[in-house]
């Protein structure tokens, strides 16, 4: 264990502060592989459940794990958009999608096995691939530097760099939304023409 | 301790989860929901790299944050556009079955 708490070689840790193991990153590491876990084991529930009901709230879950984990990586304001758009807003969407539909359960049909097999292995050889990569890359095994400070305004620097540098992609983004806006409004409605 | 290769390992799992998902399952919609689960997996390692290479005055690196705000914004427009569009086709086809669809197909 001693490598991994090896720090050298990095430029951008301030050298005032050292890091060291202590109960706090103990607990972080617990938290962390808790929601890691939760939300894994909720995606796989997302795509084994027979109801579609029971899948849309098993993502509600996983997506409640991976906010907490953006949390975890002191990314407050992601943490909390994700929670509040995908969470709530998507996932109200799904339900309500699922209920007008009125989709029952899926009845069993005749599985083709030669696609099911050459999904998983597909699956899988990413997987692996992830694997190999992340095990090759030297900084992958360090751990994250401290901050400068304990508190940070995230949502004031998000803003200015929203408002700033990516004033353009942002107000794409509006159109975006518009568009999609009116474009569902157009497909909803009961006779295309 | 945590390190940068976790939280890399457990979004690639998670987008071969969402993989998975769409190549095995037939229901439209849940082939939907593992295409937000592949999103949220990228997501996941740009908050990860964000949190890892530090500034020089030692905050996050928030060029990445603003990037998955665009993401999830985006995801959000599409999800709307999504639905919306397996409820004209439940309409015309009666079924969200993707192996029903096949006006396409010779």
């Amino acid at each position: 264990m001693e490598y991994w708490r090896d720090e050298h070689g990095q430029a951008f840790v301030t050298p005032t502060l050292h890091h060291s193991i202590t109960p706090l990153t103990c607990m972080s590491a617990l938290l962390f592989w808790i929601f890691a876990l939760l939300m894994l084991v909720f995606g796989v529930g997302v795509i084994i459940n027979r109801s579609p009901v029971a899948s849309a709230l098993n993502l509600v879950v996983s997506f409640l794990g991976l906010a907490a984990l953006f949390i975890s990586l002191d990314a407050y304001f992601i943490g909390i958009i994700q929670v509040l758009v995908y969470a709530g807003a998507v996932m109200v969407l799904f339900l309500f999608i699922i209920m007008l539909l009125d989709l029952r359960a899926e009845r069993l049909r005749k599985i083709n096995w030669v696609a099911s097999a050459g999904g998983v292995t597909v699956a899988l050889a990413l997987l692996m691939q992830i694997f190999y990569v992340v095990g090759n890359l030297p900084s992958t095994k360090r751990g994250f530097p401290p901050l400068a400070r304990s508190t940070i305004d995230d949502v004031h620097n998000i803003g200015l760099l929203l408002f700033g540098s990516y004033n353009l992609p942002f107000q794409i983004i509006g159109v975006v939304v518009l568009v999609a806006t009116i474009g569902v409004v157009v497909l909803s409605k009961r006779e295309l023409r | 301790m945590v390190t940068l290769g976790d939280y890399l390992i457990v979004s690639g799992m998670l987008f071969a989860i969402g993989f998975a998902g769409v190549m095995l399952r037939r229901n439209i919609i849940i082939i939907f929901m593992s295409l937000e689960l592949m999103l949220n997996a990228a997501n996941l390692s740009l908050v990860a790299f964000s949190r890892f290479r530090l500034q020089p005055t030692g905050v996050p690196n928030y060029d990445a944050q603003v990037f998955v705000f665009f993401i999830i914004a985006v995801a959000a427009a599409e999800v709307a556009v999504g639905l919306a569009i397996i409820v004209a086709l439940y309409r015309a086809q009666q079924t969200t079955h993707v192996e029903d669809i096949k006006s396409l197909k010779f």
